[in-house]
């Protein structure tokens, strides 16, 4: 043992033995994480959300908060002289006049829709797989106020410039808190320090998006994990593994060595696009004036289903004692929204009222043996899918030579008819497929080898699917319906009425499947072939 | 289709041309030696332009626009629009219009410079109206100032051309086309004209002077290299949208994949 290595064992023994950190470490780091690449899509988010912190510090540096009015005098000739706020001109300043500014400011943008984009397709695997049942509803209820965070902390950010596309976007922002009944104008005047666009609106969003929402950011997604530390990550069924434990890779060496490597493939795509993709331009936009405005103003991609609902909103407004209340903007921009993130932030308890289901699960559902729940999924997502594309309909009318209005009968229609049909379709998709997996395991796998038996008839050979796949295929519960108690065996009416009748007929929609084979059934099969 | 419109129009057009320019030329010879003053000569010429101009109208307007351009069922009535209507409609290819679809697009003009010259002579011969302009009367690169040009252009035409002058969709199926490598004369004439849906800026509403820098400014956007990177279409949030959710996480989701693919 050399001397520095004693000083070392020293040095660990005196904090273990006052902290107890030895056996604490131990525990913790041969912590088992399973492995699969739907479960490495927190991590994209997570990782690029640290990037945003990294390449938004640097940013703060030259930032310039104030819609003070300056003159430009930087580098970049097209503006030259023009007169703007300081926010805008400092922005320019980074783009043109600090070394690797517009590289850094690019990384952050590109990261900022990586991010939520990270966080929705990890939601979606949490939600078509079943991973917020019961232990895991609150980290759920979590993850969806993450997800509204996020979207708030990237319209705050590209806001924050005070170019003529984040000026339009604050714009709407304000329509939108003005639409709210009784209280919108004063809350507008209390945003903005009085009226749009006023000198306040940027200094205090500035100190939202770099402050305020970091901080929750951060409280939040650390309570997020340690709960994920501390249930245990979920894991998909498979031999070996049960309710009880997880298969996986220690967390220490094999996991952290694999996470530290993400996190700089993660950064390495961000940095890439970063320089050779140029976004959010705003040199070219100039700078915002009330009044002027542009064709082609878009939000970035995550608000834009919210314009998209914005805009295929027919004309409606009431005039109610005295005030305007005007529906077109105050349904798409807040009651619809509002109740699409409420009813997600419930669905766990939905869920388990609907199928009467109380217990724990760690263990997760192929989205096929949840017909009811996935075709939900496809529903929702088709709503928003037909809201987005509305949003962009300028653009796709210009290049797809279509014009706008078609774009808004078809979304105007659409978004009423096709998500239940994506409903409907989806469910039959994981009925049939059910069906398949039970051919499968009855029947074995087709080889497409063709064999003449002796007396000249041809058959397929089938190859009998391993006991692992097999297991895999049939370990699922179905469930069954739950049956509408009218009355009791004293004639005694149930009390909870309509509530028990909505309960028992979405409960028996949902335990529609196909019957996956039964051990009885395999077994006579087998002996069959022997 | 398009192809077998043009050729019909050139096979026509062609003979008819050089059997009436020869008339013209013989015509204006008569003339011109009859009367030697070159005030008259220039008269003469003026004249010959303009029903060289009228025999190219008759034939390839006048079903459209009637046939004193007083206008038809199809077309509207082209007296008073001046030389510089002409101008930009045919040297831009608008006219004749080929397809009664909801506006005239931009395409390769049916018309050489003397032709479209003839037509606007002729047009212009009907009632006074704006004049056509060359590329070398527009002394844009000297007169115009491209700041000021910006802040112009962001204030009159970005809310139907886009902030980056790259067109954007109107209403009913009309759109605002890109200004991005149109002529200089054709943006200056696009402005005095008001072609469509686009308004007429008068020179109150819009100085000479002030046209010129929007002139530059547009000329200046053009020739800007994309600083940031790819350009992206430079239409806004949509492709840098469609950008993240393809190769962004098409990408990251590969390498998760394949990350976790070796471990079995
Ligand atoms: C197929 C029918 C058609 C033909 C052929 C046609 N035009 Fe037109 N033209 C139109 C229509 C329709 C409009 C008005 C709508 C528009 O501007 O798109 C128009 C508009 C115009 C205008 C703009 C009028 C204004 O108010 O400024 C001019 C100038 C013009 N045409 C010139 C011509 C000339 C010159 C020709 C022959 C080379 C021609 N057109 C051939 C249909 C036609
Ligand atoms: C109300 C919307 C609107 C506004 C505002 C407007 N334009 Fe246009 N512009 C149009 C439309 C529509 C056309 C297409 C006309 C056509 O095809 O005949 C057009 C055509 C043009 C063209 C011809 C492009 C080509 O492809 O040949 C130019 C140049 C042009 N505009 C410049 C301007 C300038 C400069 C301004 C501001 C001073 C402006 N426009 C303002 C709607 C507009
Ligand atoms: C700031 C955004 C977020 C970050 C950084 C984040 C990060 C993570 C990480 C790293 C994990 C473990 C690995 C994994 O399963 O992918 C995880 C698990 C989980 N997340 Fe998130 N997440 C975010 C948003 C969300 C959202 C929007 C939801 C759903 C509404 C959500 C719900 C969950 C649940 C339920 C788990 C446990 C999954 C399981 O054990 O199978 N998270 N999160």
């Amino acid at each position: 043992m050399t001397a520095r290595e004693r000083i070392a064992g020293n040095v660990a023994n005196y904090v273990d033995e006052r902290t107890g950190a030895a056996a604490w470490l131990k525990k913790n780091l041969n912590k088992v994480f399973p492995d699969h690449w739907s479960f490495m899509l927190g991590e994209i988010a997570l990782y690029s959300f640290i990037i945003l912190l990294l390449s938004g510090t640097f940013l703060t540096f030259w930032f310039d908060p104030s819609m003070r009015h300056v003159v430009y005098e930087g580098s970049y000739q097209p503006l030259k002289d023009v007169e703007m706020s300081a926010a805008y001109a400092s922005t320019l300043h980074i783009s043109f006049d600090v070394r690797g500014g517009l590289l850094m400011r690019q990384i952050h943008h590109w990261a900022a829709l990586i991010f939520v984009a990270a966080i929705v397709v990890h939601l979606l695997r949490v939600f078509f797989t079943g991973a917020f049942r019961k232990p895991r509803e609150f980290n759920w209820i979590l993850g969806v106020a993450l997800l509204t965070l996020a979207i708030v902390e990237g319209f705050l950010g590209y806001s924050l410039p005070d170019d003529l596309l984040s000026g339009t976007g604050i714009r709407i922002a304000h329509a939108i808190i003005q639409s709210i009944p009784v209280v919108g104008t004063y809350l507008s005047f209390f945003a903005f320090g009085g009226a749009f666009p006023g000198e306040v609106f940027i200094p205090r969003i500035y100190i939202v998006h770099v402050l305020l929402l970091p901080g929750i950011f951060l409280a939040l997604i650390t309570v997020h994990l340690m709960l994920v530390w501390y249930q245990k990550h979920t894991q998909y069924p498979g031999p070996g593994r049960t309710e009880k434990n997880v298969v996986g890779y220690p967390l220490m060496p094999v996991y952290m060595a694999k996470a530290g490597g993400f996190f700089f493939i993660v950064f390495g795509i961000t940095a890439f696009l970063g320089a050779v993709a140029s976004i959010n331009p705003l040199w070219l936009y100039g700078p915002y004036t009330p009044g002027q405005i542009s064709a082609g103003s878009q939000p970035d991609w995550y608000m834009g289903w919210l314009d998209g609902l914005v805009r295929m909103s027919p004309p409606l407004e009431t005039y109610l004692f005295g005030k305007t209340i005007s529906w077109n903007i105050l349904i798409p921009g807040l009651i619809i929204p509002g109740i699409i993130f409420t009813g997600m932030a419930l669905y766990p308890f939905i869920e388990s009222w609907i199928t009467g289901d109380k217990r724990e699960h760690h263990l997760l559902d192929r989205p096929r043996n949840v017909p009811n729940r996935t075709a939900l999924g496809a529903m929702s997502l088709t709503f928003m899918v037909i809201a987005m594309i509305n949003g962009g309909n300028d653009i796709i009318a210009t290049h797809f030579d279509l014009t706008i209005n078609q774009i808004m009968w078809f979304s105007r229609i659409g978004i009423i008819v096709l998500p239940p049909l994506a409903f409907v379709i989806t469910k039959r998709i994981c009925l049939s497929l059910q069906r398949k997996d039970r051919e499968l395991v009855l029947h074995g796998r087709e080889t497409g080898r063709l064999v003449m038996l002796p007396h000249g008839e041809f058959i397929e050979v089938h190859e009998e699917l391993s006991p692992a796949k097999k297991f895999a295929l049939t370990q699922h519960e179905q469930p069954a319906a739950i049956e509408l108690v009218k009355e009791d065996a004293r004639g005694v009416l149930n009390p909870k009425g309509i509530r028990a009748k909505i309960q028992a007929r979405l409960s028996s929609a949902n335990a529609e499947n196909i019957a996956k084979p039964t051990a009885a059934e395999v077994k006579e099969l087998e002996s069959g072939h022997h | 289709m398009k192809f077998i419109s043009k050729y019909r129009k050139h096979r026509f057009a062609r003979p008819l041309l050089l059997l009436f320019s020869l008339c013209a030329l013989g015509f204006t010879f008569s003339v011109a030696t009859a009367a030697p003053s070159s005030n008259s000569m220039a008269a003469d010429a003026r004249s010959t332009l303009i029903e060289e101009g009228q025999q190219i109208f008759l034939k390839g307007c006048s079903s459209c626009h009637g046939l004193n351009a007083e206008g038809a069922g199809v077309g509207p009535s082209l007296i008073g629009v001046g030389a510089a209507s002409v101008d930009f409609q045919v040297a831009t290819g608008r006219m004749p219009m080929q397809d009664m679809s909801q506006q005239a697009m931009r395409k390769a003009p049916v018309y050489d410079e003397e032709e479209v010259a003839a037509l606007a002579a002729y047009v212009a011969s009907l009632a006074p109206g704006p004049r056509a302009y060359t590329n070398e009367e527009i002394k844009w690169e000297r007169d115009g100032n491209t700041a000021e040009g910006g802040e112009l252009f962001r204030n009159n035409c970005a809310m139907c051309h886009n902030f980056a002058g790259q067109g954007g969709a109107l209403t009913q199926g009309k759109y605002a086309p890109t200004v991005m490598g149109v002529e200089p004369r054709h943006i200056y004439e696009a402005m005095i004209t008001g072609p469509q849906a686009m308004p007429v800026f008068s020179d109150k509403t819009i100085t000479p002077a002030e046209k010129l820098s929007i002139i530059k400014w547009i000329k200046s956007a053009e020739s800007e290299p994309s600083l940031g990177g790819a350009p992206l279409g430079r239409v806004g949030p949509v492709t840098e949208g469609l950008l993240v959710w393809t190769l962004g996480l098409g990408l990251l989701i590969g390498i998760a994949v394949w990350l976790t693919a070796k471990s079995r």
